[in-house]
């Protein structure tokens, strides 16, 4: 089975709108679905920097899929989803 | 943390941004009263409040005191436009440092304890005995609190067996550690300055995000516009409070335009040594104990509150104090701003003519976020003078009394440093720092530490790291700094 990947931003914008539980997000998804997940952190998406976007930030990405304002529960059930699909 | 929070917190950031953005624009005062609307555009979905006008109201109190304005002296009618106007060209930080929005507080039910359909009526009925009030008596089978007796005290609360009794908490009030946040008439949240010491609990604790510092970001950028020296002054908790080494930070402060940056742990190696000083005189004059003074809000209590303490209380300044006299020294004309996790810094700077302004963490990320500074991405730059390990854990539970015991061991003192920790005030703590005053002794050490905030800065109202990440950071940065030395110091 392939890995998901999960690209978690740890860029300026989505360091400081994401709080604090977002610095948690790694070692939670390395806990939960171990070896089923591949978890990077990348310096930007590039999604912030358009017109007022950071209001949306902080974004991370799951298997290519971007989410936005992302929260560990957000982040949580995508994975589940995701692993849903490829069971 | 909960996402509750989490969400307070991205909404408070997001208009530090926006006055941020609105200032850089050009047209500072349209931008600035378009926020709300930008904010919750037409059509919008509403999901925090009964509707978007509710939600551009609440943004807009953010706004006043994102600019630096009491919500509490706002006639509602004022216009974004002149609030930041005014915000740019003003002299002087306004007085008080804290506001309560009267329209985001929800006017939560006075806390009171009550019965819940879950009393089993039983035939013990230990509420009833244990009420040392007369309070509770037995209506249709079940226990009833009248509450014209009730004190509140909760002891039926841990009486009971199948915890039935519940307390509803006001969360501003009951973080509060001296009883300064109360209901007004009509049932809003309140604070009375006379008692307040800045220690900004109460700005963590309400869930409706209604209690803000006023933000003095717009001062700062102003100043740094009109192209004054304005100085940075970094408070060691920094350290921990960005995925990126100190040195990335210093860069990015550079960035925003400050002329120099200046690590406050500098300042903390001069408090060490005086207090260290200190110490010795006193526990040679026969002296039982010692406080620390380093901590804003404990020196706010012990003037408010605890006078009785003060002739124990070092005399020693905090190292704010002392970096702005560093700074000030080299260029009278120059501007500070100190920068640190700490609400109650704002009071100390108000009442020390040498820091111009104080900016926290959060203000400092949102700028950050609005110059589009990817500090990741910034070379590394070099203080001028290095501090010691013992300076950098300044913002630790623990580490001003450390820092203490190490400079006597360094000069080779023969005093025992027993150090006391009090690590967080509330009131069993502050009840503590009585007795201790009273009795002119205390009975678990020499020298008594006082933190406001629990685990020390870096559980400072803004911080932005969880406290276990940050508390690593600062351990690791903290070991690259040499010992606290007197030769050290007088060399830089």
């Amino acid at each position: 089975m392939e890995k998901i990947e999960v690209e978690i931003c740890m860029g300026t914008t989505c360091f400081i709108m994401g709080g604090e539980s977002m610095q948690e997000l790694a070692s939670i998804l390395q806990r939960k679905y171990q070896d089923k997940v591949n978890t990077k952190g990348i310096v930007c998406h590039g999604l912030c920097n358009t017109d007022c976007q950071y209001s949306k930030a902080p974004y991370v990405k799951v298997a290519g899929d971007v989410i936005s304002e992302a929260t560990v529960d957000k982040v949580l059930s995508a994975v589940n989803k995701k692993l849903g699909e490829e069971a | 943390m909960s996402t509750n929070d989490n969400q307070i917190k991205h909404l408070k950031r997001e208009i530090l941004v926006r006055i941020t953005e609105a200032f850089l624009s050009g047209d500072f005062e349209e931008n600035a009263r378009k926020i709300p609307y930008a904010m919750r555009p037409k059509g919008c979905e509403v999901d925090l409040r009964c509707c978007v006008h509710k939600e551009r109201a609440v943004i807009r109190d953010r706004i006043v005191a994102g600019l630096g304005y009491p919500i509490e002296k706002d006639d509602e009618c004022t216009l974004l436009s002149t609030y930041a106007k005014g915000a740019a060209e003003r002299e002087k930080p306004d007085e008080e440092i804290l506001t309560v929005l009267q329209g985001a507080c929800k006017g939560c039910v006075p806390s009171t304890v009550y019965v819940t359909d879950l009393c089993q009526g039983c035939v013990a009925r230990p509420c009833k005995t244990t009420c040392r009030f007369g309070a509770i008596s037995i209506i249709n089978g079940k226990s009833h609190i009248d509450s014209s007796k009730c004190k509140n005290c909760g002891m039926c609360i841990n009486a009971c067996p199948y915890s039935a009794i519940a307390k509803i908490i006001v969360p501003c009030e009951s973080v509060c550690p001296v009883d300064a946040i109360k209901k007004d008439e009509s049932g809003h949240a309140r604070i009375d300055f006379s008692k307040c010491i800045s220690c900004g609990k109460c700005i963590s604790a309400c869930p409706f995000g209604a209690i803000h510092e006023k933000s003095q970001i717009v001062d700062v950028l102003s100043r740094i516009k009109e192209g004054k020296n304005v100085v940075a002054m970094i408070a060691p908790a920094i350290a921990g409070q960005f995925p990126y080494p100190v040195s990335k930070v210093r860069t990015a402060l550079l960035k925003i335009g400050f002329k120099d940056v200046l690590e406050v742990a500098q300042g903390a190696d001069v408090t060490t040594l005086t207090e260290a000083a200190d110490f010795k005189e006193r526990m040679n004059e026969g002296q039982s104990f010692m406080t620390t003074s380093c901590c804003a809000a404990y020196n706010e209590l012990v003037k408010k509150h605890l006078p009785e303490i003060k002739p124990f209380v070092s005399e020693t300044g905090t190292p704010m104090y002392y970096t702005a006299e560093i700074a000030k020294k080299r260029d009278p004309d120059c501007i500070t701003v100190f920068i640190s996790p700490c609400s109650s810094k704002r009071k100390e700077a108000l009442d020390n003519p040498n820091v111009d302004y104080v900016i926290n963490f959060e203000e400092l990320g949102s700028i950050l976020v609005a110059m589009k500074i990817e500090v990741n991405n910034l070379e590394d730059s070099e203080f001028e003078t290095k501090s010691s390990k013992e300076g950098r854990n300044f913002p630790l539970s623990g580490g001003v009394a450390e820092a203490v015991k190490s400079a006597l061991q360094y000069q080779g003192e023969n005093i025992e440093v027993m150090p006391c920790v009090i690590n967080g005030l509330n009131k069993q703590s502050i009840r503590e720092l009585k007795n201790f005053a009273k009795n002119g002794k205390c009975p678990n050490g020499n020298l008594v530490e006082v933190m406001s905030c629990e685990g020390g800065c870096i559980g400072g109202n803004s911080a932005l790291i969880a406290q276990r990440k940050a508390q690593k950071q600062i351990t690791d940065y903290a070991n690259e700094g040499g010992p606290v030395v007197k030769d050290s110091i007088e060399q830089k």
